[in-house]
């Protein structure tokens, strides 16, 4: 007869440390820590000793001096008396401006060209596969140049545009200027302008907000909530009764009436570019730098994004097309609520993190003098004062911010969408 | 009763199909007439097609080879055809071609960089084509990274020899230590050695048996370097080392070890979260203040070293989707096989997580080199750095497309060839039905 017995109780030694693999885990992980915390003291420490020798110990206190630079493209109050913090806020303004404008045009090209790409018509598809394949293959930095190359040298001086019989003429109905200094649009204007409101007073981060796009923005969001109860209700009475009523004049009514009222009210008009002098005055000046950063990026990410779609729209298996087609919706219903809701969860993540090297991309704006945060913080201000380390440290954690802020809409968006599985 | 058939009992010939919906005509209708729709489309292409055909085709042919500068350029335009207007000036090409690919390395020393780039080939063609390539190429690629810099650099020959040497140092290490203090020790001996080796006595070594037999070539230094060549050199440093570090950091992302999984998290979100061009300020300000007081190396090395990085973070993320695309089933077969980490690893994990993350992996490499042309932003005279020297010369004032068009046509070569060769490769390891 066999007795059980416990198991004899093992007692701790040192090797198991290694040969344990309850233990060997523990064991990388101190190691790997320490050294960690080996390699980023001896870092740091190396940069102590360096700094000190050359005299120059972290201190932030450069932001608040006296920029004494100009930053010609700018959308808030700036002159060259104000702190570089300010240059630094200006230049972080103009990377969210051109990173905005460039993710739109980018979306619009791109959806188009990869629902072109899919097209049945043998010889579009072509063209767009030229396109993007052309467009991919090059480094998005030649692109830059090169846009800025165009502009200034192939297009009308200011002075072109003088005279009886001038050699070029405003574009678009007599609105828009494109001369090689840069592309005068029309300003929006409001003659009963609310004024402004002052945020954060003086300080380098100070910020006026206009009224008159607050009320705008109320009213539009007031519009769309009131449109989007319509059509709820539209749905409601469809599901008791089976017969939707008709809306869109109703809806229509709601969007305009309003936002004209206001308009009106406002005394909305536009400002258009004249030439006085040895250059044009009045609407809003968008330099050469913006349009050909704004314009190599979006043609750049547009491709990518274009690729994208095509591969969304492909990953959709054509059976649910056919059921859909089988349930009775007619193509436009299809696509709407069988094909895109599905498409969109394979679409959205790689063209959100598209956006996200756009806007980085967005920092070889220093490539051709356009003052994002790269070109003032990272660019003039570093040179000027020598404060490298805090230049690029402080130009990294705003990237950083920018990054990790996208990141979080990204990963909220994928925990939204995402199938639930066993 | 006469038997009344109604049934056909022999098969009429097979008609040919009408002549709308076959051949040539068929295509046509099928892909672009097939509905007023897309005529119209097909109609708009062909004119846009025509539109762009006709001012690019005579630019690039009716144009000036032979031309000193600009302005002959147009001499030579006007005196021809009779305008200035949509002729290429492909005499800065001419011109400057050899400048664009090699920099102001020394013209009598281009042969090096042709070698190089032959060798390099050589190197990369059993990697590249593993089942045809012969085995013997295996040898060139194994001292390809010591052939490599020697050629470019150029040099006393001992110095890359000492560098290998450390290689030798570190399996000789493991040889004699693992009969006599077990694996263990032996592992660490083969790693602490040969670095101890290199950072301390490498150099000496190597100049003391310069000094006794010089054996070398002239050497070059890294200002000297630039165009296309410095893209390339780049190029194949990032992507050559960007690979195994992106592995570890990915499988590091995967582990369950707390720490580890940590640190290499914040290394890939930090990188990924910054643009390069503020890494490459790192590379070219700051590198230098983190290391001991009196270190000032080679601007072209620090640049490496930080694309290498860059490169390696997103190089993490498309194998890390590769590992998280296999089934667990796997994971769990190669347990109950028995295989260790490492053997579950290499036997079963990463052979199929790298295949399906080769189209991921080849446009990272793609995005790598076309990310080289950034250094030209912290003053390395790469392509672009050069054409802006070369269009604020006084000859040149004023030329964009001619340049700007044969820069892109050396990417789009490069890229292009990459991009077919990923396709080639999803082919060939294509194992599913």
């Amino acid at each position: 007869m066999t007795t059980l017995t416990d198991p004899p109780k093992e007692s701790f030694r040192l090797s198991m440390l290694i040969y344990d693999t309850r233990y060997r885990s523990l064991t990388i992980q101190a190691v790997a820590m320490l050294g960690f915390m080996l390699l980023a003291a001896w870092l740091i420490n190396n940069t102590i000793v360096n700094l000190a020798t050359l005299g120059k110990p972290i201190d932030l206190g450069f932001l608040g001096e006296p920029a004494s630079y100009d930053i010609n493209q700018r959308l808030l109050d700036y002159n060259s008396r104000d702190t570089h913090l300010r240059a630094a806020f200006i230049g972080l303004i103009n990377t969210i401006v051109v990173a905005v404008l460039g993710c739109i045009t980018a979306t619009i090209i791109g959806v188009l060209v990869g629902v072109l790409r899919l097209s049945k018509n043998w010889l579009v598809a072509k063209i767009m596969t030229v396109y993007v394949e052309v467009f991919r293959n090059v480094p998005v930095l030649l692109w830059i140049v090169l846009a800025m190359a165009i502009l200034i040298e192939s297009l009308p001086a200011p002075r072109d545009f003088r005279g009886e019989n001038p050699e070029a003429t405003l574009s678009f109905f007599d609105t828009v200027a494109i001369t090689n200094r840069g592309v005068y649009i029309p300003e929006p204007l409001f003659s009963n302008s609310l004024g402004n409101i002052h945020l954060f007073g003086d300080s380098s981060l100070r910020f006026d907000v206009s009224l008159d796009l607050v009320a705008i923005l109320i009213v539009l969001a007031a519009s769309i909530f009131a449109i989007r109860k319509v059509t709820a209700r539209a749905a409601r009475i469809q599901a008791a009764t089976g017969v939707r009523p008709k809306t869109w004049h109703v809806n229509l009514a709601i969007f305009f009436v309003p936002m004209i009222a206001l308009l009106t009210l406002l005394g909305f008009h536009l400002g258009y570019p004249a030439l006085k002098g040895f250059n044009f005055q009045g609407g809003t000046h968008m330099r050469n730098s913006l349009i050909a950063l704004w314009l190599a990026l979006s043609l750049y990410t547009a491709a990518f994004i274009a690729e994208i779609v095509r591969g969304g729209i492909l990953a959709i298996s054509h059976g649910q097309t056919e059921a859909a087609g089988a349930l009775g919706l007619r193509p436009g219903k299809t696509m709407r609520l069988v094909i895109l809701p599905q498409a969109l969860r394979v679409i959205i993540p790689p063209m959100i993190s598209n956006y996200l090297n756009l806007t980085k991309n967005s920092s070889l704006a220093i490539a051709v003098g356009y003052m994002d945060i790269t070109g003032t913080l990272g660019g003039i201000t570093m040179n000027q004062t020598g404060r490298e380390l805090e230049g690029v440290l402080l130009l990294m954690a705003c990237y950083l911010l920018i990054s990790l802020s996208i990141s979080a809409v990204m990963n909220w968006y994928n925990k939204r969408v995402a199938l639930v599985e066993r | 009763m006469s038997n009344q058939a109604f049934v056909r009992t022999e098969m009429l010939p097979e008609q040919h199909p009408p002549a709308t919906t076959v051949g040539v005509i068929g295509w046509l209708r099928e892909n672009l007439f097939s509905g007023w729709f897309n005529s119209i489309l097909t109609v708009v292409s062909l004119a846009f097609v025509y539109y762009v055909l006709s001012g690019i085709l005579p630019w690039i042919f009716q144009s000036a080879w032979n031309a000193d500068s600009l302005n002959e350029c147009r001499e030579i335009f006007i005196a021809t055809w009779g305008s200035t207007e949509g002729h290429a000036c492909w005499g800065v090409v001419n011109e400057r071609w050899l400048q664009l690919l090699y920099g102001f390395y020394p013209s009598d020393l281009y042969w090096r960089v042709n070698l190089t780039l032959v060798v390099t080939l050589i190197a990369m063609a059993p990697v590249l084509f593993s089942d045809q390539a012969p085995r013997q190429l295996w040898y060139v690629t194994a001292v390809y990274p010591f052939v490599m810099p020697w050629l470019l650099w150029g040099g006393s020959i001992w110095g890359p020899l000492m560098a290998a040497a450390g290689f030798g140092i570190g399996y000789l290490a493991y040889r004699v230590l693992v009969p006599v203090a077990g694996s263990l020790v032996a592992v660490i001996g083969a790693v602490v050695l040969p670095i101890l080796w290199w950072f301390a006595l490498a150099g000496t070594v190597a100049g003391a048996i310069q000094g006794i037999i010089p054996i070398g070539i002239e050497s070059v230094e890294s200002r000297q370097f630039g165009g296309f060549m410095l893209a390339v050199l780049l190029g194949i440093v990032a992507i050559g080392c960007s690979l195994p570090i992106g592995i570890v950091l990915a499988l590091g992302r995967q582990s369950d070890l707390l720490i580890v999984k940590a640190l290499c998290v914040g290394f890939i979100e930090f990188i990924r979260g910054v643009p390069l061009i503020t890494l490459l300020f790192v590379a070219s300000l700051l590198l230098n203040l983190f290391l001991p007081p009196g270190t000032n190396f080679d601007i072209i090395l620090r640049v490496m070293i930080m694309m290498t990085l860059f490169a390696a973070a997103y190089m993490a993320e498309v194998i890390r989707g590769g590992l998280a695309a296999l089934p667990k089933g796997q994971y769990e077969g190669a347990d109950s096989l028995g295989l260790n980490y490492w053997q579950a690893q290499r036997l079963i994990i990463m052979p199929q997580a790298l295949k399906i993350s080769i189209p991921g992996i080849v446009s990272t490499f793609i995005g790598i080199f076309k990310d080289t042309t950034l250094v030209s932003i912290i003053g390395l005279f790469d392509v672009i750095g050069l054409s802006n020297a070369i269009r604020a010369d006084t000859a040149w004032n004023g030329i964009y497309w001619e340049l700007f068009a044969f820069i892109a046509f050396l990417f789009f070569i490069v890229c292009f060839s990459m991009s077919r060769y990923s396709m080639y490769l999803e082919r060939k390891l294509h194992t599913g039905h």
